[in-house]
């Protein structure tokens, strides 16, 4: 079947979470013997025709730089006359919080059946079947979609970019785009750290760290991994860190490769926004925290004494002073 | 002013995640039901709030459930609000629940229809921007503050890496993260008052499905904690290192 990924980008640059989809969008596209090919909405500083790797024949452009801020509502139209001019069976997107704003519209469009928050291809073997996370992290639900049009958003960093060789043909796309009535004013980045939900390490902090003054040596561990810096609820509501770094049931729900959770107890609640992270490393001075119990590798310490060691250990693997 | 805020019913957070029937049905055996965070401690609140600044603002709620929500609906009701509707169906298709809404919303002709994030069972994050098509209105997801000045709204939503700011004019739809408000408790003034509040039940309006559940699965578990000696955290980056590659 024809599958179509939509490409997200921010800031020039196509997002990491695309780049999954692409290859995500590929491989669905050569189990059901079809073509796959992608949409950009906007402009970006990058050679689209390199995304020819990643398995895509063809990339799509409606090359109009007001595209290059979010609404919805526009978004949406766009996207619904490309897929009816390219007739697109399967559209994918990354379930990322642009994903989050688009795939519903669109699925509500075309009366085409959504299935947000998957995480692997479909089983085609009955039908059209696609499993997704469900109970925040808790269980799996198969899906099946049996209208003409699916949609697919794949959760970010549950299926991996591959890439190989290919260049992609690049078509622009006329496509009338409605004014926006939804206007950016202002746009506030963390500048130099790494964004929580692209990061591929995190280093989290809970209530057993004490104080907001105690960050210092968290901070200094996930820079060190190139990691984003995380914390419970209790943290955040006490406002020893910002709300934003918040993971959990009524958090933020991350799944990066390796998530270090640093005096934290590992509530249900605080599990259901990490557990679907490859690793986990627990650092408690509780045998008996029930993080443990979803942990990959712990140590049974006080963080005050492990985590400066593991920072002396890191800076010996990385040779820095 | 007229609101209207989407409520759904959840299995509590500490519930336990099992199924029946084989593997095809969620076991709501002895599960106590909340009411969806997101759309209790942020969606609501915030609407809440924006009554008690305005007082002739009308506050609905409305929820797509069986008679089994009523407790829940209540509860919402006790915090704030001045009817609820429930519409009378179970489903768990995020496009029949949307077009249940949205009828809803076109009779009551509402200036803002507030949601939550996403449902803590099915984690959708889908049922606001299909109300949003639905209406034909724009749609601002996953808000983190939500201010209004007579029919223009600010509105602050997470992006990755950051936040952005947009302004639009009312009509909207709104989903709602943390950051929009903070989780109050019902006091007994309004447990009592809830009790006399309308609550219309309402029949569906007809619709297809999208999608359908097949089966459930559970993860696998996990093959145990390896523990690595306090006295020795180099060994731990070492295992990260070399066993797993991840550093
Ligand atoms: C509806 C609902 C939703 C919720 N949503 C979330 C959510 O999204 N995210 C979330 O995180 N929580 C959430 N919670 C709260 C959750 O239940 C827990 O209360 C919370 O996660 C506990 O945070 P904590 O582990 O940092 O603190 P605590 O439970 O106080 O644990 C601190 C841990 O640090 C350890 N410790 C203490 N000192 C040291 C030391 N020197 N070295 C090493 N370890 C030490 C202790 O042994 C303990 O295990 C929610 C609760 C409810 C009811
Ligand atoms: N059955 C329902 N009745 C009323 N509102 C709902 C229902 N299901 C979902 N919602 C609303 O839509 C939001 C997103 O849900 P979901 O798309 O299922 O993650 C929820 O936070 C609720 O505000």
């Amino acid at each position: 079947m024809s599958v179509l990924v939509f490409i997200d980008h921010a800031d020039g640059h196509i997002k990491k979470a695309s780049l999954e989809a692409l290859s995500y969008g590929a491989a669905l596209a050569a189990k059901t013997d079809g073509t796959a090919e992608g949409i950009i909405l906007g402009t970006v500083n990058e050679e689209l025709a390199a995304l020819g790797k990643y398995g895509v024949k063809k990339v799509y452009q409606v090359k109009n730089e007001s595209l290059n801020h979010l609404d919805a509502q526009v978004f949406t139209k766009v996207i619904a006359e490309a897929v009816s001019s390219t007739g697109s069976k399967i559209i994918v997107f990354s379930n990322n919080l642009s994903g989050k704003a688009i795939a519903p519209r669109l699925s509500a469009r075309l009366k085409a059946g959504l299935v947000a928050g998957a995480v692997a291809l479909p089983d085609t073997s009955n039908g059209f079947v696609v499993k997704k996370n469900v109970f925040s992290g808790k269980a799996f639900a198969n899906i099946s979609v049996s209208t003409d049009i699916k949609i697919i958003a794949i959760n970010p960093n549950s299926y991996p970019v591959s890439a190989g060789d290919g260049t992609a043909e690049i078509a622009d796309l006329a496509i009338n785009v409605d004014p926006f009535k939804v206007k950016t004013v202002s746009v506030s980045k963390s500048s130099g750290e790494v964004p929580l939900t692209e990061a591929e390490i995190v280093v989290s902090g809970g209530r057993g760290l004490k104080g907001p003054e105690n960050w210092g040596m968290v901070e200094e561990l996930a820079k060190l991994l190139h990691a984003a810096t995380a914390c419970s609820r209790p943290v955040a509501d006490s406002h020893w860190r910002p709300h934003n770094e918040h993971v959990g049931q009524t958090g933020i729900a991350i799944a990066p490769n390796l998530y270090i959770a640093i005096g934290i107890s590992g509530a249900i609640q605080h599990l259901a926004g990490v557990n679907r992270s490859k690793v986990i490393v627990v650092i408690n001075k509780d045998p008996e925290a029930p993080f443990f119990k979803a942990a990959d590798y712990g140590i049974v310490g006080d963080a005050f004494e492990v985590v400066p060691k593991m920072i002396e250990a890191v800076k010996k693997l990385k040779g820095v002073a | 002013m007229k609101i209207l805020v989407c409520i759904s019913k959840t299995p509590d957070t500490t519930a336990k995640i099992a199924f029946t029937d084989n593997n095809k049905k969620f076991a709501a055996d002895g599960v106590q039901w909340i009411i969806n965070p997101y759309d209790e401690w942020y969606a609501l609140v915030r609407a809440i709030e924006l009554k008690e600044k305005d007082p002739s603002t009308v506050l609905h709620l409305v929820t797509v459930a069986g008679a089994d929500a009523d407790p829940i609906i209540r509860k919402a009701l006790a915090l704030g609000g001045d009817e609820a509707i429930r519409v009378n169906t179970d489903s768990h298709d995020s496009f029949f629940i949307a077009s249940q809404i949205a009828s809803v919303a076109k009779q009551g002709g509402y200036d803002i229809v507030f949601t939550g994030k996403e449902t803590i069972d099915y984690n959708g994050s889908s049922v606001g921007g299909m109300v949003a098509e639905l209406l034909d209105l724009p749609y601002i997801s996953l808000a983190t503050k939500f201010e209004l000045n007579g029919t223009a709204a600010t509105v602050t939503r997470e992006i990755e890496g950051g936040e952005e700011t947009d302004e639009a004019s009312l009509p909207l739809v709104v989903s709602c993260q943390k950051g929009m408000a903070e989780q109050r408790i019902p006091n007994m003034k309004g447990i009592m008052g809830a009790r006399t509040k309308p609550l219309k039940v309402v029949e569906p309006a007809a619709t297809e499905a999208l999608t359908t559940i097949v089966s459930f699965e559970t993860p696998p578990a996990k093959a145990g904690v390896k523990l690595v000696p306090a006295d020795n955290p180099a060994e731990l980056i070492r295992l990260l290192h070399e066993e797993t590659k991840l550093i």
